[in-house]
């Protein structure tokens, strides 16, 4: 088979592997956190903490305790990372540096995972297996948390509680996260990842060189990194690091378990509103534009346009030859269509085109399927601004599973879309404002541009991934892209619980001849559409500057 | 005793949440899965796949890459060669303290020229393009293996090859006459002509050293080398980790006589051997085809010793 085929059927087995899981996944993790019963072992947990499991929250205190456990979370690593020195399994690596420390702590609290420090050189085994991996686990908790917050707001009526954040956590943390991370870093053993607490060893090598081989507990962390959508790589090399993803069957793997939760999370939604239907028709929504994104990038890098790749008749440079163009495209695709963030090849590299696809991805907002539980969540905001326009076009009160639309509710989801590109844009726009930001660029001309975009894309949605040929490690822009993943992550919470919470308060309308039917493929071409409109009116101009200027040449 | 301020109370509760899931997933999670990982058969595997000699001491990783040249770099010519690694530390490439890529895009074409009194080890403001850096590797694999090392945007230059870009200045900007034509790579000094006469009826220039050419129109020229050059893509691009232990078969496939003949055995001995090292795509779709090279060396020193 040609390299191309054996893509196209990478993906097409990609395909089948998830849709395989959307159900099963989906009705596990709708009873884990649906549960009425609580078990021994989650009742020690809520006394120790003192969280009282039988009573819920409010839209309000629920967001207080989010961002309690966050900012206790920030505050918990960057004294960790600091303090690293006087740790033990330091490996002798010095304490990090503030400016460093503010940005991995901000970075993995906020499950974005962008890295302003290699791995290897900077931090031991005890800050990456019980600071950075933690938050891998509990920062992916907390966004399922607050997506099943806002089902629980649209499936509920005259009330205003909307479940125990502490429940949520620990439940989402033990039942679901713990139990696959454990399967995936087993299965990640087998294929040669490392799991080991041990120093360097030094070999020596046939050319009569020393070669130092680094340890770590790399497996356990490779997993729940892949599967909470987090993306920092142990190594600086990320998953193309044969430690983290040696053959191309874990690269499988692991491309699989950052999509697992998120495309399940549909379900979760179709199951709690009590119509899988509208479960099947958001992962539609998901399933085109990541189609549509994932065909563009695999066909931009196979055609391999640009001087670069033309010259090598390729477009190699940066990825390994165990994975090939085909599979290091799909990863590429699907860690920016996800808020994931790890890569196997260096998307610095690609193609204009393809590494443009690549920032439109995260541009999205990372709804196709997004986060974990920010998928979910951002894609059924989506869904409210489609219901609010149609029903605009047609003169109706638009209402949403039974819940009216009015100004509030409208207000919130705007706000919510009106983030991002606000944080992205105007951090963009600052930062070239002040003359020596412009030393970071690697490139000059339009890639330099995308390289500068693509950081604060990357930042202010979460993601984590980098045109990593741009030199961050600054304080300005350890500094600001800080604030972009802070804001970028919290900012739209607090805006959804506030959403949840009028949509609990509201008793259901029933539906009548004129209400816009939400399973119908009609509708899921109108949230393609909306979303399609609301990115391209957003981002285009600056979009024609990077890498459509730098690909159109 | 005094009640605590709800909100101090409401944080204490948040830390001791965190305390305990650091405790579940911080510590006792990894722990279980290294428990698991010294299981017969996977222990090696946790411990990074590592290859030992007949004394029992490490000789590398069967994952991790290494290279086969001498102390400046040169290629031992008794071995294949791995892939160009941007992982350079101390011990020079496939330094697993520094893995990593180039980062460089698909447009970076201009060289940043050096000092003529430094040179371009001497000069830290110095760089190669990623273009430049493609048609020096192609040029040298092409030379050692005695294949056509030509490629596409790329021109022989003095005893290597650069990448084929012009700096064009136009009476208008970006348009109208050519007036000025100026090979952006091709330092004066360092090259006796650029490898174009002229372009659209202009002389072209050499570049000197400290002039900037922002105002030019930068035009890579293509040439006439084959499209599908004898040289594979994986010899001439540094992979993502720097580590890559892999090469594709068709790289090795042109080494092969090159090694056959160092070690002075059968070229067919070696291609038996080089196909031993070589796995498939998984399951027929998962993948490229690769040949680990780490592996491939360390048994053709076994098998066919170099006398």
């Amino acid at each position: 088979m040609s390299a191309t085929t054996t893509g196209v059927v990478f993906i097409a087995a990609m395909l089948v592997a998830l849709a395989a899981t959307y159900r099963p996944l989906g009705d596990y993790i709708y009873r884990v956190v649906t549960r009425e019963r609580h078990f021994t072992v989650e009742r020690g947990i809520y006394r120790v903490v003192g969280a009282r499991p039988g009573t819920e929250q409010n839209w309000a205190g629920y967001a207080k305790s989010v961002l309690a456990f966050s900012a206790v979370s920030i505050f918990f690593l960057y004294g960790f990372l600091r303090l690293q020195e006087y740790l033990p399994l330091s490996l002798g690596f010095p304490g990090v540096d503030p400016y460093v420390s503010w940005n991995t702590a901000v970075s993995f609290v906020t499950n974005t995972n962008w890295q302003a420090y290699s791995g290897e050189s900077a931090m031991g085994h005890l800050v990456q297996a019980g600071g950075l991996a933690v938050q891998n686990f509990v920062s992916a908790a907390v966004g399922i948390a607050v997506a099943a917050a806002l089902v629980r707001g649209f499936a509920r009526k005259a009330t205003d509680k909307l479940g125990n954040f502490w429940v949520d956590l620990t439940r989402i943390t033990l039942w679901v996260l713990l139990p696959i991370a454990t399967l995936g870093a087993v299965a990640l053993v087998v294929g040669g990842v490392v799991q080991n607490f041990t120093d360097v060893t030094q070999a020596a090598t046939a050319a009569g060189d020393t070669q130092s081989i680094t340890g770590g507990a790399v497996a356990s962390q490779e997993a729940i990194k892949d599967l909470g959508t987090n993306g920092g790589g142990f190594y600086n090399a990320n998953s193309a690091h044969p430690f983290e993803n040696p053959t191309s069957w874990t690269n499988f793997i692991e491309i699989y378990l950052l999509l697992a939760i998120p495309v399940s999370m549909p379900r979760v939604f179709g199951r709690i509103v009590g119509d899988d239907r509208q479960g099947y028709a958001i992962v539609a929504v998901m399933g085109v534009l990541a189609l549509a994104s994932v065909t563009a990038v695999f066909g931009f890098e196979a055609m391999a346009n640009g001087t670069v790749p033309q010259a090598v008749a390729a477009a190699m440079e940066g990825k390994e030859v165990r994975f090939g163009v085909g599979d290091s495209s799909l990863f590429a695709a699907a860690t920016t269509l996800t808020s994931t963030g790890s890569v196997n090849s260096f998307h610095d590299s690609f193609t204009s085109l393809g590494g443009g696809t690549l920032i439109l991805n995260m541009m999205l907002g990372e709804i196709a399927p997004g986060g974990v539980g920010s998928g979910l969540y951002g894609m059924l905001v989506l869904a409210v601004i489609t219901v609010f326009v149609a029903g605009l076009m047609v003169g109706r009160t638009p209402e949403y599973l039974g819940k009216k639309i009015g100004a509030r509710e409208i207000k919130l989801a705007s706000l919510y879309f009106l983030v991002t590109p606000t944080l992205l844009l105007a951090g963009l726009a600052l930062s070239f404002a002040v003359p020596s930001n412009l030393d970071s660029m690697q490139e000059a001309g339009p890639h330099g541009l995308s390289e500068m975009l693509y950081a604060f894309t990357s930042a202010s949605n979460n993601n984590g991934s980098a045109f990593a040929g741009f030199g961050a490690n600054t304080p300005w822009f350890n500094t600001a892209l800080g604030l972009c993943m802070l804001f970028g992550r919290f900012v739209p919470i607090i805006l959804v619980l506030a959403l949840a919470g009028s949509f609990a308060r509201q008793r259901p309308v029933p539906a009548t001849a004129g209400t816009l039917p939400t399973h119908k493929p009609l509708f899921v071409g109108m949230v393609v559409g909306v979303t399609l409109v609301l990115v391209a009116l957003t981002f285009l101009p600056v979009l024609a500057l990077g890498p459509l200027a730098e690909g159109l040449q | 005793m005094a009640r605590l301020p709800r909100w101090i109370a409401h944080h204490l509760a948040a830390l001791r949440a965190l305390l305990v899931l650091t405790a579940v997933t911080g510590i006792v999670y990894p722990l279980a899965v290294l428990a698991v990982a010294q299981l017969p058969g996977l222990n090696d595997k946790a411990e990074g796949s590592l290859l030992y000699d007949e004394a029992g001491n490490v000789v590398g990783s069967s994952l991790i890459g290494q290279s086969f040249t001498d102390e400046d770099g040169t290629a031992l010519l008794e071995y294949f060669q791995s892939r160009p690694s941007m992982a350079a530390g101390e011990s020079g490439d496939y330094d697993p303290l520094v893995s990593g890529a180039s980062n460089l895009g698909p447009e970076d074409v201009v060289d940043a020229l050096p000092d003529p009194a430094l040179g371009w080890d001497g000069d830290e403001n110095a760089a190669k393009s990623l273009l430049t850096q493609v048609c020096e590797r192609s040029f040298a694999v092409g030379q050692r293996e005695g294949v056509d090392g030509s490629r596409p945007y790329c021109a022989p230059s003095g005893d290597s090859a650069v990448g084929a870009v012009l700096g064009v200045y136009y009476s208008e900007g970006t348009s109208g006459d050519v007036v000025r034509v100026v090979s952006l790579n091709e330092e004066c000094g360092a090259v006796e002509a650029p490898f174009l006469a002229e372009y659209e009826g202009v002389q072209v220039e050499c570049a000197e050293y400290g002039e900037d050419h922002a105002a030019a129109v930068v035009v890579p020229v293509e040439g006439d080398a084959p499209a599908d050059p004898a040289v594979p893509a994986d010899a001439v691009t540094a992979s993502g980790s720097g580590l890559d232990p892999h090469i594709s078969p068709a790289y090795a496939e042109l080494q092969t006589a090159r090694v056959a003949a160092e070690r002075g055995v059968g070229e067919a001995d070696v291609a038996a051997l080089v196909d031993e090292y070589t796995t498939g795509r998984f399951l027929g779709f998962m993948g490229d085809p690769a040949v680990n090279v780490v592996e491939l060396n360390l048994a053709l020193d076994e098998r066919y010793p170099v006398s």
